[in-house]
């Protein structure tokens, strides 16, 4: 079922197929990433919504295969690329992946750069692994991909300490793009950023994507950024997609719970109240996740069943998938 | 950028200048008041009073504390240290400059050991956390830091001079006579070393920007001795700084069980003597050397951080 989501004629560049992601311990294993699904067709925008700690930032380190290990593992599922399992690859083969087909772009522009290295060779170098190109040629194309972010070629030989948080997230996107990858992976790249500063990066980002026709997985908790930007939506919730659809379906039409409890969080401008509505109850220990539906001890509908049965994606109307037993009829 | 460094380097050695008038102080004003009379050393135990008094005032001895000091303080910068109370009666500075060129000899040659040792091991402890390797190269570590130089030397001696004969056991005349003292030295500061790389790299690969490089599809071994090592050379760099300097004052138990005519064993035979203007040159020299070696590791720093050469617009 899961496996038959209809592209609508577009090419299908990534298929996550029931990803899990665990991390061993000493005080237990924590199941950071369990069953996880979407797809995401060529040059199409993925927003990858949930709480801190719903494992968002596993998943993108797992399709790059970058989780650390030990503790991390990725221990069941595929990672489709253009039909090729990720999961499956030699490091080796990953090395020639990583930059050049799927980059990324970190939460913390401040520390995501090398601190001892001008910024251009930081550019220059991801263009030399991946391009035949000499020495000379990949510096010029940096200072290239430099003023497509729109920092001068003459701050090329700086150090990432002289440029300002925003400058700074220019320079990783251009290291993210210089090589003109299929997908981008966008772990909050506005969080640490100041608002008005966030607007340029997304708009740049935005621009960028549409220039060099990247798709784009953009991971965030806030859904104004998902509204913005975004294709498709999947809120995530203890390491799952819960629910998977086109962004105005999913606006529109929310169907899991937990997607319809987040929605009611958002205060509204228009009414005053004197509380806002949080969901209850706080996102369960991955160590320890209850058993059946992890929502189950926090949803408003929550039936008997919910606690011992595991809920399975379901497509309940075209490209809009959900993992809730309220809308499975074999229960 | 390179007039600044220039500049910084000149303030700085304008700043040793006040360094080494205290240690100067200090030291005078230990020897000061330290039992002996060194008119009598010099005349020996049987001397006559008569001519004690006569030596001590003709030495500037009756004078009070800050112009005798002020004496020295004036001759030191003619370069004048004064002459040994100990016979064969050399000056100072052709003691020393005897004696100096082994000691640096035998300290370069140590922290070159414990370098080549201590970064690798220290990095390949890092990358591989928890490994047995990793918990080899700790007890290792553990030994080298715990173990008396003294004590190792002398085992060195038993089995590579005695027991195997592949090596001197004494003296400084060429490099197989170089070889067991610089390894007894070198040893302890290798330990160090290790153990403060393996416990900065650990810190450095966690970092975002390492990330990133392997996110860039590099190679792990490029990732590990370009992108982190660099970072995590600052306090490496620190503690090689800090043990080169203390070795240039001398290795006193080393030196003496490998009979090594090294700067630390004859100053330590100096005190003994109370041969006043030998302490103070030997100590002026080592205060000296250490401010050097601190100099050359802050303009290191400039050269490894880009953000710390920075600072010296």
């Amino acid at each position: 079922m899961a496996e038959n989501i209809k592209s609508g004629g577009k090419e299908t560049l990534l298929d996550i197929k029931g990803l899990s992601i665990h991390y061993k311990t000493e005080d237990g294993t924590v199941r950071a990433v369990n069953d996880l699904n979407f797809k995401l067709n060529k040059g199409e925008t993925i927003g990858l919504v949930g709480e801190t700690g719903a494992g968002k930032t596993t998943t993108a380190l797992g399709i790059l295969r970058l989780v650390p290990d030990p503790p991390g593992k990725i221990v069941g599922g595929e990672i489709l690329l253009d039909g090729e399992d990720l999961v499956k690859k030699t490091e080796a083969e990953m090395r020639t992946i990583r930059g050049q087909k799927i980059s990324m772009i970190f939460q913390d522009p401040m520390t995501s750069l090398n601190p001892v290295m001008p910024v251009r060779d930081q550019i220059a170098e991801v263009i030399l692994l991946h391009e035949k190109v000499t020495a000379a040629e990949a510096l010029k194309k940096a200072e290239e991909m430099l003023d497509l972010v729109g920092i001068r070629a003459e701050r090329a030989k700086e150090y990432p300490h002289q440029f300002s948080g925003g400058m700074r997230q220019r320079v990783v996107i251009a290291i993210a793009l210089a090589c003109n990858p299929g997908l981008l992976i966008a772990d909050e790249p506005t969080t640490a950023l100041d608002v008005t500063i966030q607007a340029q990066v997304l708009e740049l980002m935005k621009n960028l994507k549409q220039e060099f026709n990247t798709a784009m997985i953009m991971i965030t908790h806030d859904l104004g950024i998902v509204a913005e930007i975004c294709d498709k939506v999947a809120i995530m919730y203890a390491g799952s997609v819960v629910e998977f659809a086109d962004k105005y379906e999913l606006f529109k039409n929310p169907k899991h719970p937990y997607t319809i409890g987040l929605f009611n969080s958002i205060p509204d401008i228009d009414t005053d109240v004197d509380n806002l509505k949080p969901i209850k109850g706080l996102m369960p220990d991955p160590t320890d996740l209850p058993p059946g539906c992890p929502f189950h001890p926090r949803c408003d509908n929550v039936k008997p069943e919910c606690s011992q049965k595991m809920p399975q994606n379901l497509e309940v109307s075209e490209n809009h998938f959900v993992k809730c037993l309220l809308f499975d009829d074999r229960r | 950028m390179n007039f600044c460094l220039y500049k910084y380097i000149f303030k700085r050695l304008g700043m040793m200048v006040p360094v080494l008038l205290g240690v100067m102080l200090i030291i005078f004003f230990i020897n000061h008041i330290t039992p002996g009379d060194p008119a009598v050393i010099l005349l020996g135990d049987r001397a006559d009073i008569q001519d004690v008094e006569n030596l001590r005032r003709e030495m500037g001895l009756n004078d009070p504390f800050f112009v005798q000091f002020f004496r020295y303080v004036g001759n030191v910068i003619r370069l004048d240290f004064g002459t040994s109370f100990v016979p064969p009666h050399r000056t100072v500075w052709e003691e020393i400059s005897m004696r100096f060129p082994t000691t640096m000899q035998l300290a370069a040659l140590s922290v070159v050991f414990a370098i080549l040792m201590g970064i690798p091991l220290g990095i390949i402890s890092a990358t591989k956390q928890y490994s047995i390797f990793d918990n080899i190269a700790t007890v290792i570590g553990l030994l080298g830091v715990s173990i008396p130089n003294f004590w190792q030397g002398m085992l060195f001696i038993m089995l590579f001079s005695v027991t195997l004969g592949w090596l001197p056991a004494a003296g400084w005349s060429g490099p197989q006579t170089w070889i067991l003292p610089a390894i007894t030295i070198g040893t302890s500061s290798a330990a160090v070393i290790m153990r403060m790389t393996r416990s900065t790299m650990l810190e450095v690969v966690r970092q975002d920007y390492i990330r990133t490089a392997r996110a860039k599809g590099q190679k792990e071994s490029t990732v590990i001795y370009k992108h982190a090592l660099k970072n995590a050379l600052i306090p490496v760099v620190t503690v090689v700084g800090l043990q080169f300097g203390g070795l240039l004052g001398g290795a006193v138990l080393t030196e003496t069980i490998f009979s090594i005519p090294g700067l630390g064993r004859y100053v330590v035979q100096a005190v003994n003597q109370r041969d006043y203007p030998t302490v103070l040159g030997g100590v002026l020299l080592m205060a000296l050397a250490f401010s050097f070696v601190n100099l050359l590791v802050d303009i290191l720093y400039a050269f490894i951080d880009p953000r710390i050469r920075s600072q010296y617009k």
